[in-house]
């Protein structure tokens, strides 16, 4: 448990379904950060979260004793450098280098690509799965040998790529599209598994029926066919 | 041991430049390899095989890429020397906030200015504006980014800087009519010995646009 004041406020501003907000309860609940989390309408902005994000208008924001952070990859690493229990990001430079590169890798190309197979259709919608497993091979190549991307336990770039696990790996069931089948991809369904089986990722990790269910609203909002 | 530092790099790119600038800043020696991005070098696909993108460090035969990524690693390597990223864990974030937006916005606009026409151009010189106001008032009066002392987010900007002159030709338009103080920002920074020795001149630069167009098949 981190040792801090009782005066310490630290609430989270975010959406139970949004992948980027996750990420932040999970390094909270890792470090056994207490946190008011605060559920966000993204479809309509509380003048607080215009307020706190003014540059994105976007969750999740992290507001620290009154301070707010916004940006997923650097809430992450701020709680990383504030409460220094269970550290997230490995010591030597060059691994965190590292980390920071797969980081960006998933949050800048393969969440795009993904997003592109969702909202394409046809030979476009071939082309970004293509697009998509191209870049997810140099995660799979990642995974060999290790439990985690972190190694033996949870780390940066777990966290960062529960994006592909929760999110990439539900939508594609139902649109019955396999970006990353088992025969391709075996590490990354082992390395799932893995997660799977660690509490911090269960509790918070949106339940898998009611999150379904919200993907497949939304894909019909957007008139994406389901499978 | 001696530290083996190589740096592959192409001259005119503002990504570039921030690894310069903070190898610059730690007086870590450094062996420059200039790289032809039209007939990739076999070193540069060997230690960027995800995006056989420049620039790439390679320190002892390790390889960081990603500019930023390469100046945090730097400050974290070399900690004695120029401390290019404050201490403190918000103002740190705050740093990393504004070198993330630098790299989410202010390529893509700028790139506008001068490789689009008519009215795709005039809605990047638009944009490119509104987003160097933004950073302008984030400045606000301070000397740096920072405040006191340059670093991380002066890093991630100022290469854009060497390229404001061909912006304003290319695009026809004044940077400095519309924000002032970031020219006279960029005028500081650039009086810095680690940044003088890492940017190219405005003109270089200038005449390597044209070139640059026909390598893009741009009119």
């Amino acid at each position: 448990m981190a040792e801090r004041s009782e005066t310490e406020e630290v609430k989270l501003l975010g959406m139970w379904a949004s992948p980027f907000s996750r990420r932040i309860e999970i390094a909270l609940t890792l470090k056994g950060v207490a946190y008011e989390f605060s559920e966000q309408d993204i479809t309509n902005k509380s003048s607080l979260l215009l307020q706190l994000n003014p540059v994105y208008k976007m969750i999740p924001v992290l507001v620290h004793n009154g301070k707010p952070i916004s940006e997923s990859l650097v809430i992450l690493e701020y709680i990383d450098d504030t409460w220094r229990n269970n550290p997230i990001l490995p010591q030597d430079p060059c691994e965190r280098a590292t980390a920071r590169f797969w980081a960006k890798l998933i949050d800048q190309q393969i969440c795009v690509a993904a997003m592109k197979v969702v909202g394409k259709v046809g030979e476009e919608r071939d082309a970004a799965v293509e697009a998509a497993r191209d870049l997810l091979m140099f995660l799979e190549k990642e995974l060999v040998g290790k439990d985690f991307f972190g190694g033996r336990s949870l780390g940066f770039v777990d966290i960062v790529a529960t994006l592909v696990a929760f999110w990439l790996m539900r939508t594609e069931d139902l649109l019955g599209v396999k970006v990353v089948p088992v025969e391709l991809f075996p590490e990354i369904h082992r390395w799932v598994k893995n997660l799977l089986g660690n509490d911090v990722i269960k509790k918070c990790t949106p339940p898998e029926d009611e999150h379904l269910a919200y993907i497949r609203a939304r894909m019909d909002k957007l008139n994406i066919k389901s499978a | 041991m001696a530290d083996e530092v190589i740096l592959l790099d192409f001259w005119p790119s503002m990504f570039g430049m921030r690894t310069r600038i903070a190898l610059e800043e730690k007086n870590v020696k450094f062996d420059y390899r200039e790289q032809d991005l039209w007939n990739k070098s076999p070193i540069l696909l060997e230690m960027n095989p995800v995006h056989n993108k420049i620039p790439v460090l390679i320190h002892n035969g390790k390889p960081v890429c990603e500019s930023l990524i390469q100046v945090e690693y730097i400050d974290e390597v070399w900690p004695g020397v120029n401390p290019l990223l404050p201490s403190d864990p918000y103002q740190r974030a705050q740093a990393k906030f504004w070198g993330d937006y630098i790299d989410k916005k202010v390529y893509a606009s700028a790139r506008l200015t001068w490789g689009a026409k008519g009215e795709e151009q005039e809605a990047g010189k638009k944009e490119f504006i509104e987003i160097l106001k933004t950073l302008e008032s984030k400045l606000g009066d301070k000397i740096y980014f920072g405040g006191e002392t340059f670093g991380y987010v002066d890093i991630a900007l100022i290469g854009f800087y060497s390229w404001f002159e061909a912006y304003e030709k290319f695009g026809n338009f004044s940077i400095e009519a519309e924000c002032p103080k970031l020219i006279a920002w960029g005028k500081r920074c650039a009086e810095r010995e680690s940044v003088a020795k890492s940017l190219p001149d405005s003109e270089k630069i200038i005449k390597f646009v044209p070139e640059l167009k026909k390598r893009f098949g741009i009119e």
